[in-house]
């Protein structure tokens, strides 16, 4: 039996076992996906505990932003899909309505306007769009005849880069490739033509030196440079990269052991706890720690792939394959700039870096996962 | 949706999309591949690369100083001890802006102009990487509170408890035991491999005296502890240490209060003092003034401090004791009168007649007697002793010639170096044919002899060889090597430092007995020129005064001290020794310009020597059993000066 067999007979299965209303169905619950979500919740709190210095505060936070993103999860998993199909446009000027905010209100640090401030409480509205986005060009594509127009790719570019332009001039450039990426994402699912994406490629690379010279910020540029030769400024912006590279590699097959991990317990890896977390990992628990944490969410995304393939309709393929491919996307990008492939960019890793927001904004993609897994969807056409 | 209705065909993006899902999981596995890959070739390839620069990230080795020797006198008095001091210091590599950092600093604490010179001096000498430098010393108590509180502005600043040497006797020791003092870059570039690391984390070194003679046994050997260090360079634990072992502790001959005893004697005028256990050859007190307070040089001395020393006119810099070389004057004659007995030229009843004055045959120039018109028709060998009768003496010495004084006084240890254990010692000038001839290229006239028997001329003695000189006579002939130190060993008996042999010099009994009987008639006699300092005397005393000239003196010009400028006033000596029957200590004095010996030099060496029988009354009761208390001054009383301080880091 060939993997395509297999997968084919897959939705029969899960067909036999939605009508006979299983309780997890009935939950809109995905067993597998989240028993793995699970996983990695416990696997990144221990780890957090000791990249935060031991910190109970930290962890019990986390905590909390865990349990709110379950249940964020559950609730967006009962969203009936149709309904959200509908509102998607709306969901879409409502988040580029928030960045426009952000322009003339936002607040930030280090330069960037990043964050609302609403009664105190303060969010990031590229947040919004990280959802927002891949849901309205499902939409918008799944309404489509596929592979798309030009014309229809046209107004897709549109939907994409109005929020990516937005968020670039916050500046946050990861965060704006990021949300490019999960729109183009659902654009190539849907059976963009090879011309074009060939052609995209080929305009990319064209525009390497354009763009290194007329877009890039002068601390992006910095830490390309920095990517290529950590060592030229090693007490500066090669230290991040130095100190993280050493905390990997002296971990070696095994790590030190959890809590043991010199280069962050004594503060020598800078932001250990949020972005670079994988280097404590990585130090503590060495590279078979590393393998286990690839292998979870290997098994995430081949989850989440496998939901895609069994949708009911084409808006629910679009759209669980464009969050899983994000999801690889944080992954990738987060640990390769760790491990010094990639130029720092403010990624967390999915579900382990302490934050709140980017792991809500991810709950609620799982949810959205959840809800094309278990919802039975009358054809639109 | 103006568009023309089409219908969906479901299938086709069915298939389209597991296509595109397909080339996506392949995709995935291709990166996560890569990511395996660069992980792997971290942490297993260039695993160990990674584990060394971790561990040289966190782990350091730091020295532990040893603490240095102490300095005891011989009764158990402390003369040099460790103190705890707070230094505040900087490391240069781990200050992100050394200038805002200085700049903060001097609103904190009191940084004067010449502590930032001296730290920029240190900045730009020869340093180990990431060794803390020295900005302040001695914080006061609120400086280390300030710090504290704006430690977290401070990177790269270290406020460390320090054992910083002290003297509490200030400058009593000055020169005998010296200082301390900072390790400079002049030394630090001598230094081989080996001492290079015996002197890691130590900043100091014995400049001067015993400090310096016995550095080697004072030091002790550094320790080494690695520490683990965060980011900040915060040290956090001791990994592993390898304790430094103490330097020995010095207990010397000298007596504290002999030594006072001494300096205060000499008080404001220029001269020196030694004196010398007769038995032992032991340095009971050597002394030189002015002084300076040697604490002033311990973590460096000021520019204007050191001018003002290096540039008085007094030289309290200057060891008289042991680098003056003056004319012994008279103080010489009893030496010269025993070798006249011993090589036959004179006998006790050999006389003269003095009229003041002696002529070479065949030549007119007079050799004049300090009494101008003689002291009389019968003078014999006694009465040139105690009257210090120069006549006698041009006689006698014309007789026995160089030849035959130049060997008898080098027995005395005269143009020659002592060996006491302390640096810079002058040799002096003891004169003979051979030595003029070769020194200032003429023969030796006949005159040069008569200069020669009164102390003038070309002899030259510093004060510790007249001691010697008068410790060898007053043992009856046994010279020793003058000596500081007792004992180095920690604790016990066992550390005694062994005398070099005696050197003897062989004369008839009845020849000691004949001279050192003159020099008790020198204080005790009814006409001795040191007759005044026997008021209420309780023991026996030989002496012998001394005046030596500094300029020579036209023919016949009078001598008028009026006239004379303080400056060209005669040398003041005397030498003695008590008790004359069983001689214990001998003394050497000379105050300069101080124009007589028997009143300006004789009453110092009472002074000492009735101090020096206190201290040993005081001993015999001490060692008899009732208890002496003096608080912590004494020896095994409390640990003062011996605890090791932990740097304090905040």
């Amino acid at each position: 039996m060939s993997g395509q067999d297999f997968l084919r007979r897959m939705p029969e299965a899960s067909r036999d076992l939605r009508r006979r209303g299983s309780i997890w169905t009935r939950l809109h619950i995905d067993p597998p996906l989240l028993f793995l979500l699970l996983a990695l919740t416990v696997y990144g709190l221990v780890v957090l505990y000791s990249a935060s210095g031991e910190n109970r505060n930290f962890l019990e936070r986390q905590a909390v932003i865990f349990l709110l993103g379950y249940a964020a999860l559950f609730v967006v998993a009962q969203v009936r899909l149709n309904t959200l199909v509908r509102w998607s446009p709306w969901l879409w000027a409502f988040g580029v309505g928030l960045l426009l905010l952000v322009m003339f209100f936002g607040v930030g640090a280090k330069g960037a306007q990043r964050w609302l401030s609403v009664g105190g409480l303060r969010f990031q509205p590229a947040e919004v769009m990280k959802i927002a986005l891949p849901v309205v060009v499902a939409g918008y594509l799944s309404q489509r005849h596929l592979p798309p127009r030009f014309k229809h790719v046209f107004w897709t570019l549109i939907l994409v880069f109005t929020p990516t332009l937005l968020i670039l001039q916050q500046p946050d450039l990861g965060t704006a490739l990021l949300i490019a990426f999960s729109g183009l994402a659902v654009l190539f699912l849907a059976g963009l033509r090879w011309f074009y994406i060939v052609g995209a490629l080929t305009l990319a690379l064209g525009s390497i030196y354009p763009m290194w010279e007329y877009v890039l910020r002068d601390y992006q540029r910095q830490r390309i440079l920095t990517l290529l030769n950590p060592e030229a400024d090693k007490l500066g912006a090669g230290w991040n990269i130095i100190q993280s590279k050493t905390a990997i590699g002296s971990g070696g097959l095994s790590g030190k052991g959890w809590m043991q991990g010199t280069q962050s317990h004594l503060d020598f890896l800078p932001e250990g706890h949020t972005d670079f977390i994988i280097a404590v990992l990585a130090e503590e628990f060495g590279l078979f720690g590393v393998l286990a944490l690839i292998g979870i969410y290997l098994l995430i995304i081949g989850r989440g792939l496998t939901i895609a393939l069994n949708a009911q309709d084409t808006f629910g393929r679009l759209l669980a394959g464009s969050i899983t491919l994000t999801l690889f996307v944080y992954v990738f990008v987060n640990m390769g700039m760790v491990a010094g492939l990639l130029p720092v960019v403010g990624v967390p890793l999915p579900l382990v870096s302490y934050g709140g927001t980017a792991m809500l904004t991810l709950m609620i993609g799982f949810g959205l996962l959840m809800a094309i897994a278990t919802q039975q969807r009358r054809l639109t056409i | 949706m103006s568009e023309p209705l089409q219908l969906k065909d479901h299938s086709s993006e069915a298939r389209i999309f597991a296509t595109r899902v397909w080339f996506i999981a392949l995709f995935v596995i291709a990166m996560m591949g890569l990511l395996i890959f660069r992980y792997h070739n971290l942490q297993v390839v260039h695993y160990q690369d990674y584990a060394t620069q971790s561990d040289r990230n966190r782990i350091h080795v730091q020295p532990i100083p040893p603490t240095r020797g102490l300095i005891y006198d011989r009764n158990g008095v402390l003369l040099a001890e460790n103190r705890a001091s707070y230094t505040l210091s900087l490391t240069k590599e781990l200050v992100p802006d050394l200038d805002a950092t200085l700049e903060l600093l001097a609103t904190l604490v009191d940084v004067s102009p010449g502590d930032l010179d001296k730290f920029e001096k240190s900045l730009d000498q020869r340093r180990r990487p990431f060794e803390a430098v020295p900005l302040r010393y001695q914080l006061t108590e609120e400086e280390i509170a300030r710090l504290a509180v704006n430690e977290y502005r401070l990177e790269g600043v270290e406020v460390e408890a320090q054992l910083v040497r002290h003297y509490p006797f200030g400058e009593l020791f000055a020169h005998s035991i010296g200082y301390v003092g900072r390790i400079n870059d002049r030394e630090l570039a001598a230094f081989n491999e080996d001492e290079y690391e015996r002197y890691r984390g130590t900043f100091s070194i014995g400049k001067l005296g015993l400090e310096r003679r016995y550095e080697d046994v004072l030091l002790g050997r550094v320790g080494y502890q690695n520490v683990e260090t965060n980011a900040r360079g915060r040290v956090l634990k001791e990994l592993e240490r390898s304790d430094p072992r103490p330097g020995q502790d010095l207990h010397l001959y000298m007596d504290a209060a002999v030594q006072k005893a001494a300096i205060e004697a000499l008080g404001d005028r220029r001269g020196a003092v030694v004196a010398i256990d007769a038995r032992s050859g032991g340095v009971i007190a050597i002394a030189s003034t002015p002084s300076f307070d040697p604490n002033l040089f311990v973590t460096g001395i000021s520019y204007d401090d050191y001018r003002e020393l290096n540039e008085s006119i007094n030289t309290p810099l200057f060891d008289r004791a042991l680098q003056g070389q003056y004319p012994p004057g008279s103080t010489l004659k009893p030496m010269l009168g025993l070798a006249g007995l011993q090589k036959g030229f004179v006998t006790p009843d050999t006389t003269i007649h003095d009229i003041g004055y002696f002529r070479l045959p065949g030549d007119t120039r007079h050799y004049r007697d300090h009494i101008s018109w003689g002291h009389g028709e019968s003078v014999d060998l006694e009465e040139a002793i105690t009257e210090s009768c120069n006549t006698f003496y041009y006689d006698l010495v014309h007789r026995m010639t160089i030849d035959h004084i130049h060997p008898f006084g080098s027995q005395f240890g005269l143009g020659q170096r002592t060996g006491v254990d302390l640096p810079g010692e002058r040799p002096g000038i003891w004169p003979s044919r051979q030595w003029k001839r070769e020194a200032r290229g003429f023969a030796w006239y006949p005159g040069d002899t008569l200069n020669v028997g009164v102390g003038q001329g070309f002899v030259l003695v510093t004060p510790l060889q007249l001691a010697v000189m008068t410790a060898t006579l007053a043992s009856r002939g046994e010279r020793r090597q003058p000596q500081l130190v007792q004992r180095m060993m920690q604790s016990g008996e066992n550390g005694v430092v062994a005398l070099p042999p005696i050197d003897s010099v062989v004369a008839k009994e009845e020849h000691w007995n004949y001279v050192l009987n003159a020099m008790e008639q020198v204080v005790h006699g009814a006409k001795g020129t040191a007759r005044t300092i026997n008021k209420g005397i309780q023991y026996r005393m030989g002496g012998k005064t001394g005046t030596a000239q500094i300029v020579a003196m036209a023919q016949d010009e009078k001598y008028d001290i009026e006239l004379v400028e303080h400056r060209k006033r005669d040398q003041a000596l005397f030498v003695g020794f008590a008790p004359v029957d069983d001689p214990r200590i001998a003394v050497a004095v000379i105050v300069e310009n101080g124009a007589h010996g028997s009143t300006a030099a004789a009453p110092v060496a009472r002074l000492v020597i009735d101090s020096y029988f206190a201290s040993e009354r005081a001993r015999e009761t001490k060692f008899t059993g009732q208890a002496i208390s003096s608080g912590c001054r004494v020896e095994g009383d409390c640990d003062n000066g011996r605890r090791i301080v932990e740097p304090v880091t905040f």
